[in-house]
Parts: C-alpha cells; sequence; structure tokens
C-alpha cells in the first residue's frame, strides 16, 4: 500500500535534485500535499502562498515565464474551483509551462465531506483547451506520470489521493502517456477505469472470470488527450463497455469515453461514478459503498452492459 | 551644469508628449477601425505607459525576448489598444498593423495575447491576475540573480478584485522590491464613478497597509512620472505603487471623464474631431 500523494511528495525531491528549474508553490497545505519535503530539502526553491489560490497559480505562471518550472500543489477542490479562472486564463489559454499536482482528489478523502470533496475537477479541467489530465492509479504511476509532466512543455493537471491505495505496478513499470494501458485483454465486456477505481476494476474482472466473463481491462491513466484509437477498437472489439472514477459521471472520465464511443462506435456505455450527488463525510469504505463504487457495482455494470449488448441487436 | 540637466530633460519631456500624442491617436483610429474596445482607459494611462517604454523600461524591441529585459503587465487586459500602440510605435511591429485590432486572424487581439503578439508579457483580460503575474516574474529574477524590473499597469476598478490584493501580500511578504504596480486612477469604470460603484479608498493607505512603498502622483505630469520612477527603482526591501491620479478619456475633450466612453468606440466624425483635437495638442 501506498498513498499516491506519499509518492508525489517523494518524486518531487527527486526531480528537484535533478531539475534545478523546479519550484515549489503550495497554499498552507504542505503538510497534507506533501510538498513540505521539498520545502525541507530545497527552501529556496519552495514557496508557501498561504491560503491564496488564485494568487498561487498566477505567481507559479510569472514564474514559468521566466524559466522555472513550477509545480503548484494544493486540495484538489481549491485548485480546480477556486482557481479556474486563473488556470484557464493565465494557465492554459498561454499554454505556460505551469504543472499543477492536485491532492485529496475524491470523495475518499472521507471525513472532511462534500465542501472538501472534489466531483467535478476532471470536467472542469477537461473543458480547457491546452491542459493535459492525468489520474494515476497507484503511488508508481504517480511517480511515472510526474516525471513526465516535468519533462514535457505545457500546462499539466495530476490528480492524486489521501489515503494509502494498493500498489498494481512493479517498479518497471514505463508510463506511456500517449496510451492508455490495457491490463487485461477480454472479449466479453470492456471495463476502463482511472484513479482508484482501477484496482477495484482488476479485482471485479477476477470475478467476472470466474462466473465465465472474460473482462477487458484499461487503465486510462491520461484523460485529455484520451485515447480514443484504443476505445474504438475495444468497444468494436468487446461491444459494451464500463467505465469507473472517483467523479461525477458528468464530465469526467465517463463522459470521455461517452463521446468517443457515441461519434464513432456506438456501444452499450455503463458508467460507474458519482451520480450527479455531493459527496459527504464517513470513512472512504463507507463512502464508497455509498456511492456504488465498489468492485460489486463494476461487477453489476459489465452484467448489466452485456445483456444490452444481446437486446440491442 | 544644472541648467543642462534642466533642459535635457525638458527635451525629453517635449520629445514623450509628441510620442504620447502619437500613442493616443493611434488609440482613437485603431478603435474607431475596429467599431469597438476601449478608449478611455487606454488614454488615461498613455502618460504613463509612454513613459515606461520610451524612457523608463529596459527593452529591446529587436529581441522581445531577452532575458535581461524589464517586464510591463497590462493587468487590465482592456487597455490593450494602448500596449498595442506603444508596442507599434516602439518597433515592435509595423504601425500599420494597429487597424488590424479585433479582427479575425489578427495578432492584435481584443485582449492581449502573448502567444500571437511579440512584446506582450502575458495575457491578459480577466480582471485581477497582472500582480501575482508580475510577483512570479520577479520572483525569477531574484532567484536567477537577474537584475530586471517588473512593472504592473492596475485599474483602479479592478482593485474590486480580491485576487489583486492577494497578490499585494505577496509581493509585500516576499519583499519584491523589483515589483512597482501603477495603478492608472482615472475614477470611472463600466458602471459609473468607482466611488459610487465600490469605493476602493482609502486606496493608498490600503496599499501601504499591505506593506507596499506609495507613491502619488499625476498620472498625466511628465516630471512626476519620471521622478516617481527614479525614487521606486532605489528602494530596497518592499514593492512600490505608483498612483496614478488620471483622466479616463484624457485628450479627447468630449471623451474625459464620461463613463461612456469606457468601453464604446468613436464614430467616424467623432474621430475627426478626436485627431484634430489630438494635432493641435501638437502645435
Amino acid at each position: 500500500m501506498m498513498s499516491t500523494r506519499d509518492a508525489f511528495g517523494e518524486e518531487l525531491v527527486e526531480l528537484g535534485r535533478k531539475h534545478k528549474e523546479v519550484v515549489v508553490l503550495d497554499a498552507d497545505l504542505s503538510k497534507a500535499t506533501k510538498t513540505c519535503w521539498f520545502a525541507k530539502e530545497f527552501p529556496y526553491r519552495f514557496f508557501d502562498m498561504g491560503i491564496s489560490e488564485q494568487d498561487m497559480l498566477g505567481t507559479a505562471a510569472g514564474l514559468s515565464l521566466c524559466g522555472k518550472i513550477p509545480v503548484v500543489s494544493t486540495f484538489t477542490i481549491f485548485a480546480t474551483a477556486k482557481a479556474f479562472d486563473q488556470i484557464r486564463n493565465t494557465v492554459a489559454y498561454p499554454r505556460l509551462n505551469v504543472k499543477i499536482v492536485a491532492t485529496h482528489g475524491g470523495i475518499t478523502i472521507g471525513a472532511d465531506g462534500a465542501s472538501h470533496q472534489p466531483i467535478e475537477h476532471i470536467a472542469l479541467m477537461r473543458a480547457i483547451p491546452n491542459m493535459t489530465i492525468i489520474v494515476p492509479a497507484d503511488g508508481i504511476e504517480t511517480k511515472e506520470a510526474l516525471k513526465y509532466a516535468i519533462d514535457i512543455k505545457g500546462p499539466v493537471f495530476i490528480v492524486v489521493g489521501r489515503d494509502p491505495t494498493p500498489v498494481i505496478f512493479s517498479d518497471d513499470y514505463r508510463f506511456d502517456f500517449n496510451h492508455g494501458e490495457m491490463l487485461r485483454e477480454g472479449k466479453d465486456v470492456t471495463i476502463i477505469a482511472t484513479g482508484i477505481m482501477v484496482e477495484k476494476a482488476l479485482r471485479a474482472g477476477k470475478k467476472l472470470g470466474e462466473r465465465g466473463i472474460n473482462a477487458c481491462i484499461v487503465n486510462m491513466h491520461t484523460i485529455k488527450p484520451i485515447d480514443w484509437e484504443l476505445i474504438v477498437k475495444v468497444a468494436c472489439k468487446t461491444g459494451g463497455i464500463v467505465t469507473a472514477e472517483e467523479h461525477s459521471i458528468i464530465g469526467g472520465l465517463g463522459s470521455a469515453v461517452a463521446e468517443v464511443i457515441s461519434e464513432n462506435s456506438p456501444v452499450p456505455l455503463k458508467r460507474i461514478g458519482l451520480r450527479d450527488r455531493f459527496g459527504q463525510s464517513g470513512s472512504a469504505e463507507e463512502l464508497l459503498r455509498e456511492f456504488n463504487l465498489t468492485e460489486e457495482d463494476i461487477i453489476k455494470a459489465a452484467e448489466e452492459v452485456i445483456r444490452r449488448k444481446g437486446s440491442s441487436l | 551644469m544644472e541648467t543642462n540637466v534642466k533642459q535635457k530633460e525638458d527635451i525629453i519631456i517635449t520629445e514623450l508628449k509628441l510620442t504620447a500624442n502619437k500613442v493616443r491617436k493611434d488609440i482613437v483610429r485603431m478603435i474607431t477601425k475596429a467599431k469597438s474596445g476601449h478608449p478611455g482607459g487606454s488614454l488615461s494611462a498613455a502618460d504613463v505607459v509612454t513613459a515606461l517604454y520610451f524612457k523608463v523600461m529596459r527593452h529591446n524591441p529587436e529581441n522581445p525576448k531577452w532575458e535581461d529585459r524589464d517586464r510591463f503587465i497590462l493587468s487590465k487586459g482592456h487597455a490593450a489598444p494602448l500596449l498595442y500602440a506603444v508596442l507599434a510605435e516602439s518597433g515592435y511591429f509595423e504601425v500599420k498593423e494597429l487597424l488590424t485590432l479585433r479582427k479575425l486572424g489578427s495578432r492584435l487581439q481584443g485582449h492581449p495575447d502573448m502567444k500571437r503578439l511579440p512584446g506582450i508579457e502575458i495575457s491578459t483580460g480577466s480582471l485581477g491576475h497582472g500582480l501575482s503575474v508580475g510577483n512570479g516574474m520577479a520572483i525569477a529574477g531574484k532567484l536567477n540573480k537577474r537584475g530586471y524590473r517588473v512593472y504592473i499597469l492596475l485599474g483602479d476598478g479592478e482593485c474590486q478584485e480580491g485576487q489583486v490584493w492577494e497578490a499585494a501580500m505577496t509581493a509585500s511578504h516576499y519583499k519584491l522590491d523589483n515589483v512597482t504596480a501603477i495603478l492608472d486612477y482615472n475614477g470611472l469604470q463600466i458602471d459609473g464613478p468607482v466611488k459610487d460603484v465600490m469605493n476602493i479608498n482609502p486606496i493608498s493607505n490600503k496599499w501601504r497597509a499591505f506593506g507596499w512603498y506609495v507613491i502619488e502622483i499625476n498620472g498625466h505630469d511628465f516630471k512626476e512620472i519620471f521622478d516617481s520612477f527614479e525614487r521606486v527603482k532605489k528602494l530596497k526591501g518592499k514593492p512600490s505603487i505608483i498612483i496614478a491620479h488620471t483622466t479616463k478619456g484624457k485628450g479627447v475633450s468630449f471623451m474625459e471623464n464620461v463613463v461612456d466612453f469606457h468601453g464604446k468606440a468613436p464614430t467616424k466624425e467623432q474621430m475627426v474631431q478626436a485627431l484634430k483635437e489630438l494635432e493641435e495638442n501638437e502645435e
């Protein structure tokens, strides 16, 4: 088990050693986002901006215009919702080299409740031209994604979580930004998942296998630009898709997949995600059950999609 | 000796007045041609921004990305015609291109777009963003041990944006003495007088309370403009703001202090009248 925010914090220090131009900005949450580790090693390249997300994004823009590679971090809800205008107009429109790593990226932050639980962050960022969006599935992928983000030019938005989650990938995993990752081949149905839902999709796939259903599992770590070729391919091959994300079904991975298949290769689709509701307080496990984001929900959805495949013929 | 210095300054001021007048004529022409745009706040800040580009700032139109250049940020992005005019008159691009303002495919977008036009340091338009960006450039300047300064033009109405005050705190907290903001205090915003819409006063005290060095000047007096920029260059340990008291629509009688000309283009007849008045200034 490893939390993706810890992985982010660790890799950030590594990248700070490798790239002298990396600077880090945080909005009074460095202990929670784990940028405090970078701050400890590189005090002169770390800027606590206080509780002012809008100013933080603007300052990062200015730093990037003078050759720095700013990594901006705070909770996902504040990074995306409070600083939306700054991200849109000052960072993305001029395509500045600002990396936003948003932690606490879903309802599983738990007890803090709805005000702190992002449900629309991918929807918001996805609607902005020039934006790249990565939602890593585990700590290993988080480190890879961050390395990649530093290497490419332009704005990148990475979402990481709070709680420790199972490690899926081995240490030699190499992140392929341009391609969604086929974790399991299958012919009956495809489950496309992102973030913490990838591990649940894998477990669901295994159980479906025991019931004689051969599910294809895709880790869609990059939501934008989305790997539409892979989506079309699995839609044609398996004839039905389930998407799974810790996000509203409006505007996130489910929407992105729906957009691709409805224009290219319409097949039955079921989206696992928050169904247009705000979050609430509770433990991560309780919340995943409350909002139907469990392995069992993925299995049920896969079975439903397979039934609909038959009826639509 | 002293008379020489005085004479030299007088010559510079005379030249700058002529340049500012040229800039004002450009502004009127381009907005008239575009049939939309913001003349009032472009004209009010014309003297200060002309002084920056033609006297105060180190910059090179031949090499807009020169690393040691001073930076200018038009935080009140709707005054784009002013910025375009000073850039063109400085030689960043040809003056005739000004007439493409706001047309499809033009490098002169309604609000400044740094990806299209050389000399634009950051795309602006949504108010309140510029000071934060300037702070970031100033921090980078200190980290990179470069001596450039960053100048940010704010509107008075813009000071109603919360982000301005977040950024004001940041500049002061990080002791950004390479930051100078200029507040174009023309007293009017779209819905009416600033004091009636949402009063920003006591504005000097506010900036002072945020840890800034504040200078108030007549924003149309070049002597006061120079002196204030000279003073802020010498300051150490805190950011500075020049509160420039200006007249909205300055230089065109029927636009002066008229709220309506915040965001309205003159008609062709009005343009002729405006250009006539501005030309009379040159004599």
